[in-house]
């Protein structure tokens, strides 16, 4: 299990939700969910599949708008910016997607250099090729700078999708289900770089997931959530000696495996 | 606050009529952003002289081919009919009336439809269904100006461009089969073909082409910009770019001959 990170400062609230409320139609999503990430800490958002945990980080990102509630992300109310303001909040908001999303007709230098020089005109072409080898070197895929998205497995493409938000240097990490398909020892090494994002980049991240060894390992608290709202919260251990049914299936599911 | 009950939403009219009002008012609001972006800096010069390479020069070996064949076909098929009359000297002139007003402007658009339509619907529709867009998006990268904005602008500038090129085959084929028939010499073929050609006949054809280009780089950008359902939501982006654009491309025709014939 995680040891929590020392340096979480309980006084800075880096994303704050409050009753947020989203529906797709008839299907209603979220259901009123609030939830404060502090700065340095790392939140996992547990939950079966469909229950809305992607949905609350694209939200975050600016990528949806929420029915009703207020989202705050670095002081700031997401759906109230104008598309000027919500870029310059994006560069310090990390995504990185379930499908890793690389863009499949550029090399990994390249989907790595993009974001830096779209968002940066002046930046030379040695302080790219730099940047690029400090994140490459980061998620220890130094090798693959020439390599097509293709060409990778599906924990390299992950560790480069982390390598292309962290280029940006980030204060906030949103991670979508990042050992979603992988072996266990492949998650674990993915598990171990969020931990070393969190360490070396000093970002706050929430984490979506429905891996418990995921949770266990990353989290230095827990949200559970359940029918578009959040059930349980907490460190690991206070959450898993609740009561509720979902949280006690989650739990002997993943002791079972 | 939440405040539906949990039911579907009831259409306003049908649904299928809802639907039909819905697309043209997203359709509109997409047209309006194109020219919204198209006029805010940065321009994308980069992925636009790619854009340019694709629509372009990987079209010319389809367009070369087909235009040229076209000229040639459109020869032979007129000359029985012009010959009853003792008229074979007309068809030069004939042939670049029909080259240049017509054949080449809707010939070309209806070769980049189906080349450069499905493959830019299908480009955007996998880049849509792989969260490649959002991907730009959440790294503030504005996707719309970089990928649409670039290829509309590059098939509206290139159509013409390319029908050019079409029309310039086309009479190179009519002159092959005028050539082995009546031993006309190239001068004397191209001085007869452009005899009856005015100003006008250019000037609508290139108007045509770059509407064409236009209609083809929006309705497939859109389509693949707004695909959804995974791999199937490509190949129907791919093809609805096609049918889509070819539909209007028709339609455009009628139009714009209709107000060209009464300038004339």
């Amino acid at each position: 299990m995680k040891q929590r990170n020392p340096d979480i400062d309980m006084n800075e609230v880096v994303i704050s939700i409050r009753d947020l409320y989203k529906s797709f139609g008839p299907n209603h999503v979220l259901r009123g969910v609030d939830l404060d990430v502090h700065k340095g800490e790392n939140v996992v958002v547990l939950g079966r599949s469909g229950t809305g945990k992607s949905v609350l980080i694209k939200i975050i990102v600016g990528l949806l708008y929420p029915d009703s509630g207020t989202v705050s992300v670095l002081g700031q109310d997401v759906s109230h910016l104008n598309s000027a303001e919500l870029r310059e909040l994006r560069m310090q908001v990390g995504f990185s997607f379930q499908s890793s999303a690389l863009y499949d007709s550029m090399t990994v230098g390249e989907n790595l250099a993009f974001p830096l020089r779209r968002n940066n005109k002046k930046i030379s072409n040695d302080q790219v090729r730099r940047m690029v080898d400090i994140v490459l070197d980061a998620v220890g895929l130094s090798q693959a700078v020439n390599q097509m998205p293709a060409e990778l497995s599906g924990g390299q493409k992950k560790r480069i999708g982390i390598a292309r938000t962290l280029i940006l240097k980030p204060q906030i990490m949103l991670y979508d289900e990042p050992t979603a398909g992988l072996d266990p020892i492949t998650s674990t090494e993915i598990n171990n770089l969020i931990n070393e994002v969190q360490r070396r980049f000093n970002t706050s991240s929430i984490i979506i997931t429905h891996d418990l060894t995921c949770a266990k390992e990353t989290g230095d608290s827990i949200a559970v959530m359940q029918e578009g709202k959040f059930v349980a919260k907490g460190a690991f251990d206070e959450v898993f000696r609740t009561e509720n049914d979902l949280i006690q299936s989650f739990y002997q599911y993943n002791f079972i495996q | 606050m939440d405040s539906s009950n949990g039911q579907p939403d009831k259409p306003l009219i049908t649904a299928g009529i809802d639907a039909f009002f819905l697309g043209v008012y997203n359709t509109w609001t997409f047209v309006a952003r194109f020219f919204r972006e198209l006029c805010r800096l940065p321009f994308e010069r980069r992925e636009f002289v790619r854009q340019c390479y694709q629509v372009g020069y990987k079209s010319l070996a389809l367009i070369s081919l087909t235009g040229f064949i076209t000229g040639l076909v459109f020869t032979k098929q007129s000359r029985p009919s012009l010959s009853e009359f003792g008229a074979t000297s007309w068809l030069p002139s004939l042939v670049a009336i029909a080259i240049i007003r017509a054949l080449a402007p809707l010939v070309t658009a209806l070769i980049c439809a189906g080349k450069v339509g499905s493959s830019i619907g299908a480009e955007l529709g996998s880049m849509k269904v792989t969260e490649q867009i959002d991907a730009m998006e959440v790294s503030a990268i504005n996707p719309f100006k970089y990928l649409v904005v670039t290829r509309v602008l590059a098939t509206t500038v290139c159509l013409p461009i390319l029908m050019a090129y079409t029309a310039l085959v086309g009479l190179m084929g009519s002159y092959l089969d005028v050539h082995l028939n009546e031993q006309l010499s190239i001068t004397t073929f191209f001085l007869k073909a452009f005899n009856d050609i005015t100003f006008l006949d250019f000037a609508a054809s290139t108007f045509k082409a770059m509407a064409y280009g236009f209609t083809i780089g929006i309705v497939s950008c859109y389509q693949g910009y707004h695909a959804t359902q995974g791999t199937q939501g490509v190949g129907k982006a791919a093809n609805t770019s096609v049918v889509i654009s070819m539909f209007l491309i028709f339609i455009e025709e009628v139009i714009i001959v209709q107000v060209v014939n009464s300038l004339r």
